[in-house]
């Protein structure tokens, strides 16, 4: 199943050739399509989406509704290509946010050690000892849930992980000889944060950051699952699966297709981060 | 001798896949053979396939690697063509094996008698009682301390050395024909190899078993080793008698071995002198540790009173085992591990023990390299960046004069200009190890701290860099302050040398009369504990020790 | 068995680490629940309120004491038991919440019965016939279940066993008085979802930690004194493997915390969660908080129990 492809120029050569199985390819491939879903969402849409359009509802696939029809009898295709701008968008916006802010604050917290270190660590590690959903549940009951409220919560409990991740590897690197040299020539700490730390955790820090948006798609999807995420008239695919959820018991699509499409999202980005594009040296000597 | 042999090899060949995928020949076709009772000596640098063919007698690879050829016949087995299970019934019984790192495969959980004896319990070979009165036995003829109880401990309370004896006495249990030792006392210290080699060498005399001895040391060989086979991309270049190869090398890579192995006479580099020049680098009355500082002292002192200076354009060397604090020192020198008290000049100037409190200039003219060549590149940076920034931050060079002079820093360690492109990974050891040196003279010292540079290359890589670094000093007028465990090494590049134990300076001598003028019992053991290349060596040893 | 100082100091220091969490975790609950929605006389008594009733609220609950002061009174009251009065129902939020903690504890105590086992079988096997075909089944199915939300497993197991095999209700938690079968079948929904959820981390875990333990030097010695595939993996891996597999059960426990939520609310279970998620519906601010200690409280006990089992069996610190 996995096959190995090489794309090298200059096979034998001294460029670097590279190898991205298909597993990693198709995870891509799916990753890039709902890219492109999101941002031109309302034009494909076949229907408007707070329309109702079908005189059924949970009305089955057919060539009118592809994906048949919702609890309302609007057409569910329309409503779940809208909804992956929340679902995408949401945990985009929340993923970057929690990832700058923890790598950044991570790197520092390893290159300056001590009291600051010890400090954030703690406090940081603190919040993790709170459960996830936990902390969203009480935010929302607390302050009401809109988008921007969502997008700050999500990137509040995903940031100490970042920052976890960030300051682990960056004390392996800053642990290297080449660092311990950098410093014995004089260099300050953005010098050695930036150029010789952030190039060398890079790779794992943009793995890990995929690995963290699954975390918030699901997180978010679950929100939304439980009535505390993106509210009506709008619905992210938590959100159509929960309007729908009567018709569990008929099988309807409109219950199923929101569910394949986080699945779709959320396993494709694994598929891809599993199986990254190496850049490999022939290493025969 | 005219028996059958033990083993027979013929044309092995062991294939590997590489990381792209692509396959590869890393044995390409050996004959052999082993006689009953004979100890031979497979020999070669990394990347030799030496590991690998003793490895294959016990019908072993490691993952990634497989048999693709030829025949392995060990007694009346042929091993590469056997099942895996057939072969887990020789294991232990016919054929052991004793590992590089004892510390490493010893199970950490478990206590030592119960893996000793392991063998015998996976084969049932004998009754519990009776395997632990047999190990006692082996623990004993081994030399090692406490025979009766030093089974009921675990791997972590006992010395590296003893592991290693130890798990020759896990190779033994199960009587075997042939015993494959892969390096074993490459990971210890010398006066340690010295009790290890001689525990080795009696018991497989005594049971009048076979070896393998893998290692990439010749002096070591001589010591246990009846045939030696010299090993290079997985091909044997040269084949015979210990004595035979060492006094009569036919093939030119073993010349080159042994060419490696001759004492090269330091020349002092002959200068004139001020009357007042002060010295390059004084250190008095250092003490320097790691951990949590309480009144003024760290938790764990490493440097206890450490003095000595080196002159002007003189190379002082610095010996000492695994834990003497030879690296500590290079460290606090450097500023890297501040000195907690103490003194230090450099060129008449203080020298004060933190990085932050020395100027600009006197971190320029001080510049240390690492050991490890791997780790003190940055791997994201192409060898002009890494090559560029001292220029830009000492020198404040740009654009073209920048370049030009990382062209000539690469032209003075004899490396291409175009390598300047290509990224640390893509570099062998010895051509990182001279970017590393390169780094170092881009700043424009006067002292370079050497920390254990040769020791993680090759014999002849490591012999190239060290005529490298005696010709960087006639060019430049540089001083070195030079940091190993190997004497020989110390002996051919320095002027004075420095004997370390447990953090103190025992004793300072001219290298050229290191073995002449030592004093102190330790130096003296030190010297003494180095392997020569002579058969005779360790039993000439016994008889005067 | 007698054990080093640095063993007695690290376990120390592990509860130290627990207790200053706790009290953080605390914080953070409360700053959210009493200091974020603003004045919580004004929410009550709505917009149409005057400003002598909000006044005279604020004073009754006392809400014009600084919140330093509250802090430390709500924190007393949790310890002695008294959780306050539920806004909406004005019953005691400790009456409210008794038996309905029972019932999420038997949901947890059931699937960890028979996740756990089950969990390490699997995850034991895929590491010992590690790269066949069983190992890539398992493999695909644990990051099939890790990918997809709770909710998706419980809607895929509806589908499953209640609307195409009809074997369980869909929806019900049913008279747990019936008999025996019915009472199976009432739990059966919520324990195979949360059972899947949790399982496929632990298995995920458990193959690692044993894996990381096969690569070992000593492991390939045991191969090379002639011992069995089988004795490698139980004998030499597994004994080193035992802390990093404690610790991944008692972390993939943790997620029991999240996915009873999602469970019992989908499944209509009548437990805490439940309970939690129906008041973030009123805004029942006291019966919030005291819900979300609940779940801190048992997931940092779960953590907590993790780190110490790696604590406790790294050999190195036996004497």
């Amino acid at each position: 199943m996995i096959s190995v492809l090489r794309t090298s120029p200059r096979p034998g050569g001294t460029g670097p050739s590279w190898r991205f199985n298909w597993v990693g390819r198709i995870g891509l491939a799916m990753i890039l399509f709902w890219a492109v879903v999101a941002i031109f969402a309302p034009m494909i849409a076949p229907y408007p989406i707070g329309e109702i359009a079908d005189w059924d509802y949970f009305g089955p696939m057919s060539g009118q509704f592809w994906l048949g029809s919702d609890y309302l009898g609007r057409d569910v295709l329309s409503r779940i290509l809208v909804g992956s701008r929340y679902t995408v968008g949401i945990s985009l916006a929340a993923v970057f946010a929690a990832c700058a802010g923890g790598v950044i604050l991570g790197m520092v917290a390893a290159v300056m050690g001590g009291l600051f270190d010890t400090l954030l660590s703690r406090l940081l590690d603190a919040f993790n000892g709170i459960p996830s959903l936990l902390f969203g549940l009480v935010v929302v009951a607390a302050v009401g849930s809109s988008i921007p409220v969502l997008v700050l919560t999500l990137a509040a409990i995903y940031l100490p992980g970042a920052y976890r991740f960030a300051r682990a590897l960056s004390v392996n690197v800053n642990a290297m000889d080449f660092v311990t040299v950098a410093r014995a020539r004089g260099e300050r700490t953005p010098y050695l944060i930036f150029r010789e730390i952030f190039p060398n955790i890079l790779g794992p820090v943009l793995a890990d950051l995929g690995v963290r948006f699954v975390f918030i798609v699901l997180l978010l999807s679950g929100l939304s699952f439980l009535g505390l995420g993106v509210q009506p008239p709008n619905a992210d695919w938590g959100a159509l699966v929960r309007e729908n959820i009567e018709g569990l018991s008929l099988g309807a699509p409109a219950v199923i297709f929101p569910c394949i499409a986080i699945a779709t999202l959320t396993i494709s980005v694994n598929m891809f981060i599993d199986n990254l594009p190496k850049k490999i040296r022939d290493r025969s000597e | 001798m005219t028996q059958q042999p033990l083993v027979s090899v013929r044309g092995l060949r062991i294939g590997a896949v590489t990381d792209a995928g692509r396959k590869v020949e890393i044995i390409k076709g050996l004959d052999f053979d082993i006689h009953p009772g004979e100890i031979v000596a497979l020999i070669g640098e990394s990347g030799s396939g030496k590991t690998t063919t003793a490895l294959s007698l016990m019908g072993h690879c490691r993952p990634g690697c497989a048999i693709t050829g030829g025949s392995i016949r060990v007694g009346r087995h042929d091993v590469a063509t056997m099942s895996e299970s057939a072969r887990a019934h020789l294991r232990g019984t016919e054929v052991s094996y004793v590992p590089q790192s004892a510390a490493a495969a010893f199970n950490p959980s478990k206590r030592i008698m119960e893996q000793v004896i392991e063998i015998t319990d996976i084969h049932g070979l004998m009754p519990q009682a009776e395997a632990e009165k047999k190990a006692v036995g082996l623990f004993r003829a081994l030399a090692l301390p406490d025979p009766e109880t030093i089974g009921t401990r675990y791997p972590h309370q006992v010395s590296g050395g003893q592991l290693q004896r130890l798990a020759a006495a896990m190779a033994l249990i199960g009587d075997p024909e042939l015993v494959i030792f892969d390096e074993p006392t490459t990971a210890l210290d010398v006066t340690t190899q010295i009790e290890v080699l001689r525990a080795f060498k009696s018991v497989m005399a005594a049971g009048r078993i076979a070896g393998v001895y893998v290692s990439h040391d010749l002096a070591v060989v001589a010591q246990v080793a009846d045939r030696i086979i010299v090993l290079k991309g997985g091909e044997i270049q040269e084949e015979g008698g210990t004595d035979d190869i060492l006094h009569r090398p036919a093939h030119p890579y073993t010349k080159a071995l042994l060419a490696a192995f001759e004492p090269v006479p330091h020349v002092p580099a002959a200068r004139g002198k001020a009357p007042d020049e002060a010295p390059i680098l004084q250190v008095e009355h250092l003490f320097a540790g790691y951990g949590a500082v309480r009144k003024g002292e760290p938790d764990v002192k490493i440097l206890k009173d450490v003095t000595f200076r080196i002159e002007r354009g003189k190379n002082l060397g610095v010996i000492g085992e695994s834990g003497s604090g030879k690296s500590t020192l290079a460290r606090a020198v450097a500023g890297i591990l501040p000195a907690y008290r103490g003194a230090m000049k450099f060129d008449g100037a203080e020298l004060r023990p933190d990085l932050q409190s020395r100027s600009k200039d006197q971190l320029r003219r001080c510049q240390m390299v690492f050991q490890l060549a791997d780790t003190a590149l940055n791997p994201a940076q192409s060898i002009e960046a890494i090559l560029s920034r001292p220029l830009a931050f000492y020198h404040g060079l740009s654009g073209r004069a920048k370049a030009a002079r990382v062209a000539e820093l690469l032209d003075m360690v004899h490396l291409p200009a175009a390598m300047r492109h290509r990224l640390p990974g893509e570099l062998s050891g010895g051509q990182k190890q001279r970017i590393n040196l390169a780094r170092a003279l881009a700043a424009e010292p006067e002292l370079i701290l050497c920390d254990e540079i040769t020791s993680a290359l090759d014999t002849v890589v490591a012999a190239a860099i060290l005529d490298l670094l005696k010709e960087l000093q006639t060019e430049l007028g540089l001083s070195y302050m030079f940091i190993s465990h190997d004497l020989s090494t110390v002996e051919a590049i320095c002027d004075e040398v420095l004997v370390m134990l447990k953090g103190e300076v025992v004793e300072q001598l001219p290298a050229a009369r290191m073995a002449a003028d030592a004093q102190h019992p330790y130096s003296r053991l030190l010297i003494s504990s180095v392997p020569q290349l002579d058969t005779g060596w360790l039993a000439g040893l016994d008889r005067t020790g | 068995m007698l054990r080093s100082l640095t063993f007695y100091i690290l376990i120390a220091q592990r509860l130290g680490i627990a207790a200053v969490t706790l009290v953080i975790v605390s914080f953070a609950v409360f700053f959210a629940t009493e200091l974020l929605p603003g004045d919580v006389a004004q929410v009550l008594l709505g917009q149409a309120a005057t400003d002598e009733a909000v006044a005279g609220l604020r004073q009754a609950m006392g809400l014009d004491q600084p919140a330093i002061w509250r802090f430390l009174g709500w924190m007393g009251g949790l310890a002695t038991g008294d959780f306050g009065m539920s806004y909406v129902s004005n019953m005691p939020v400790a009456e409210l919440i008794a038996d309905r903690l029972a019932n999420s504890l038997r949901l947890a105590a059931v699937t960890t019965a028979i996740s756990v086992p089950l969990a390490l079988a699997l995850g034991i096997g895929a590491a010992m016939w590690q790269g066949s075909l069983f190992d890539r089944i398992v493999s695909i199915l644990t990051i099939s279940v890790i990918s997809v939300p709770e909710f998706m497993v419980a809607t895929l197991a509806v589908l499953v066993f209640a609307v195409w095999l009809g074997w369980l209700p869909a929806l019900s938690y049913g008279a747990e008085t019936g008999s025996i079968g019915a009472m199976l079948k009432a739990y059966a929904m919520p324990v195979i979802t949360l059972g899947f959820v949790v399982s496929a981390q632990m298995i995920r875990m458990t193959r690692a930690a044993v894996i990381e333990t096969i690569n070992t030097p000593y492991v390939e010695m045991a191969l090379l004194k002639g011992a069995s595939r089988r004795r490698m993996v139980l004998g030499h891996a597994l004994p080193n493997a035992l802390g990093p597999i404690a610790n991944a059960v008692a972390l993939s426990l943790s997620y029991l915390v999240g996915g009873v939520i999602i469970v019992e609310t989908i499944f209509n279970y009548p437990g805490v969660a439940k309970l939690m998620v129906d008041a973030v519906s009123t805004r029942d601010l006291p019966l919030i908080q005291s819900c979300a200690m609940i779940f801190c409280v048992s997931y940092l006990l779960l953590i907590t129990i993790a780190d110490l089992t790696a604590i406790l069996s790294n050999p190195r610190l036996r004497r």
